[in-house]
């Protein structure tokens, strides 16, 4: 082995970990559909009345967020089918990585409903809105800024936990590099690949999440100036 | 196979497991928390290629997965002449990662530090050194170690992808015995468990109990 940089073997590779890539984002995509989803529900879960839904919430959040997504993915995968489920890997993948940002998305949402002023809320409850009508009209519209570099924060999140979803054999960017490096038993390029075309998609998406917060921490300071 | 069974049979074997995941844990939060305190107070430098590296690496650990660094550590750094083993490569790949997270919280917590206290100390003459050391950094703990703590928290799960480069954990040993006798509920269930009270009821707590004894040490030197 030497640590020569082989341009034609990087160029003969490149199209087949381009594919690849299709594939990571698509995964990513869906997982954060699922995770969106999911951590509505987790919210509903927290704020209905009833407190054993409450503490059960709670308990299964926790759990969630405190054990590792590879193990999760693992007992996913695993564990389904002796109980007759069999599913792929990749519906598996995609219902743990939601399972399992769900769970930080729905702490998100909280902090956004939070975010709104109480006084918002005690305006409608004056002004006698139906529930519907408050959450539509009033505290959506404000609670939605406030959660954007927060869901952001987890779309660049899941893109980057995608690779994990190559050890249950889903056939993304990283275990197409994998299998290329196994192949050839070259390993430099196609790894290298990978971290570039990362780094090409996450910084760009990062730096326009830093643009939206930016603005969103502006819109909110005008709002303060006005009620001053 | 009643679960019990199960444990006194594969129990051990788990054990050993957890305990190179806490060895993990433990070296790569050390070299993480030196990571961030360094790059951190790097970005803040006014010297454009100090604060240029800073961000550099902050941007370049941040913007690629976990998984790949590992990967890079673990594979390719041997096509340079440098083999690591694969705990060192876990360790170091982990550390690197979380300290460039860090490393923003440790630059948010300096940014956060009240700005009278900066005034003071410029007051008092204080050269720009003794500012950092005796004022601006004591400060920050109770600032910093909140979100420290939700990070470490993620470092420890992190900590199940060394597995991946052959590095026996917990995850490893899951694995081995899941390939072994096909009991995937209980192997992973059990794994799942571990991790979970290992950061319930240890990890969490500690981190809980040094955010009390920082903010009780600031609040007393106020006093």
């Amino acid at each position: 082995m030497n640590a020569e940089w082989r341009w034609d073997f990087a160029i003969e590779i490149l199209p087949q970990m381009l594919w690849a890539t299709l594939n990571t984002i698509l995964a990513a995509g869906i997982g954060y559909a699922i995770a969106a989803v999911v951590g509505l529900l987790f919210l509903l879960g927290q704020r209905t009345p009833i407190k054993i839904i409450n503490m059960a919430n709670r308990e299964i959040v926790e759990f969630i967020r405190s054990t590792p997504l590879l193990i999760q993915l693992f007992f996913v995968y695993f564990v389904l089918p002796q109980f007759g489920i069999t599913l792929s890997a990749w519906v598996c993948g995609m219902i743990t990585i939601g399972l399992h940002f769900g769970t930080y998305l729905s702490e998100v949402y909280r902090g956004a409903l939070e975010g709104v002023p109480k006084t918002q809320w005690e305006a409608c409850r004056a002004l006698n809105f139906s529930m519907f009508y408050t959450y539509r009209k009033i505290v959506l519209p404000q609670a939605f800024p406030i959660a954007i570099p927060g869901m952001g924060n987890y779309l660049v999140g899941i893109f980057k936990d995608t690779p994990l979803l190559s050890t249950i054999g889903v056939a993304e960017l990283f275990h197409a590099a994998t299998a290329v490096g196994g192949y050839h038993y070259r390993y430099l390029e196609p790894y290298t690949i990978v971290g570039i075309i990362f780094l090409t998609l996450s910084i760009p998406a990062a730096i326009w999440i830093r643009k939206i917060e930016k603005n969103v921490n502006l819109s909110q300071g005008k709002i303060k100036k006005e009620q001053i | 196979m009643s679960y019990f069974a199960f444990l006194s049979e594969h129990g051990p074997t788990m054990l050993l497991g957890t305990v190179t995941t806490i060895k993990v844990l433990i070296c790569s939060t050390i070299l993480y928390v030196i990571i961030s305190l360094i790059f951190g107070l790097m970005r803040l430098s006014k010297n454009p290629i100090i604060q240029g590296t800073a961000t550099v690496y902050i941007e370049f650990f941040r913007g690629t997965s976990l998984l790949v660094q590992l990967f890079w550590f673990y594979y390719v750094l041997p096509f340079f002449g440098l083999t690591l083993e694969a705990f060192t490569a876990g360790v170091v790949a982990i550390g690197m990662n979380f300290g460039a997270y860090g490393a923003e919280i440790v630059r948010g917590g300096v940014l956060a530090v009240p700005k009278g206290q900066w005034e003071g100390a410029f007051a008092l003459n204080f050269t720009p050194a003794k500012r950092m050391r005796k004022i601006i950094i004591p400060q920050i703990f109770p600032i910093i170690l909140p979100p420290a703590a939700n990070l470490t928290v993620e470092l420890l799960k992190a900590t199940a992808l060394v597995a991946l480069v052959t590095v026996v954990d917990l995850t490893f040993e899951a694995k081995q015995i899941n390939s072994i006798t096909w009991l995937s509920a209980q192997c992973f269930g059990t794994a799942l468990l571990i991790y979970y009270i290992i950061s319930r009821f240890f990890l969490v707590p500690f981190l809980r109990w040094l955010e009390v004894l920082a903010a009780k040490k600031v609040g007393k030197e106020k006093a």
